[in-house]
């Protein structure tokens, strides 16, 4: 239970520290790679939650697919790679207040709805079978749309990117 | 483990998301908040998912990541083609529906 906790901490800390300077370095690829840092550290908690599946399809769809193409648009919009003074808004400052106001009315939310309560520890965990099972049962219908969304995007994206 | 360590921890992440959104011009650095926001929404549904103690968390959080990437494969897309028409790729020079 504490060795959970630990490891909660120091996950989340490299998270929000990874996070941060997603949104404020001056460096596009170091941005991607401090995004690198964040995503395994989700990944991480999903193990957290015994949810390994979850967590395999977020390094292999996000760590291993994403940052490719994250990496990529870097390099083909021929962002500057090293340090550009030019990649925040006039107006950036006006991000804080709006996200600590944000943070602070979900805090309120969450402290008030869900306070202590524990997460079960002697629960059934959920299999990845059972995964499955929701996904070519009760949730075939999105799976369809979804199917049918990714093809879209990638008929789309080569349209989009067809040098003609 | 409480419920609540993890979903202010990804209350936290939405919102720092969501500061990005705002003060980054760059396009693909908004796409990447974007990411961000995604993320803490995932981690919201398995929290919830171990504690219900069934699957659907698990199954919209996958559903998530697909629709995720379809979205930065078209986003990065149309970034590349806005940068080849338009030789850049900042947001505030994109302002022609301006009214």
């Amino acid at each position: 239970m504490v060795a959970q906790n630990i490891g909660f901490a120091i996950i989340a800390i490299v998270m929000v520290v990874g996070a941060l300077r997603v949104v404020t370095t001056t460096n596009v690829v170091h941005a991607a790679l401090w995004l690198v840092v964040v995503l395994a550290g989700a990944a991480a908690q999903y193990i957290l939650l015994a949810a390994e599946f979850v967590a395999v399809t977020q390094v292999l769809v996000y760590i291993g697919a994403v940052m490719v193409l994250f990496l990529f648009g870097t390099m083909l919009t021929r962002s500057r790679i090293g340090r550009d003074s030019g990649l925040n808004n006039s107006y950036a400052k006006l991000g804080i207040p709006v996200a600590v106001v944000l943070f602070a009315a979900m805090s309120l939310a969450l402290a008030d709805s869900f306070g202590t309560e524990k997460l079960p520890t002697d629960g059934e965990i959920v299999t990845t079978q059972q995964v499955s099972d929701q996904i070519f049962g009760p949730y075939l219908l999105p799976f369809w749309a979804l199917s049918f969304v990714l093809l879209a995007a990638v008929i789309g994206a080569i349209v989009l990117a067809r040098k003609d | 483990m409480l419920v609540n360590q993890f979903l202010f921890l990804a209350a936290l992440l939405f919102c720092i998301g969501v500061y990005g959104v705002i003060a980054r011009k760059n396009a693909v650095l908004v796409l990447m908040s974007i990411e961000l926001i995604l993320n803490a929404v995932n981690l919201n549904f398995v929290a919830f998912a171990l504690r219900n103690g069934n699957a659907d968390g698990h199954t919209f959080a996958l559903y998530i990541i697909a629709i995720a990437a379809a979205e930065v494969g078209v986003g990065l897309g149309l970034v590349l083609l806005i940068f080849r028409n338009r030789r850049t790729i900042s947001l505030d020079d994109l302002s022609e529906m301006k009214g």
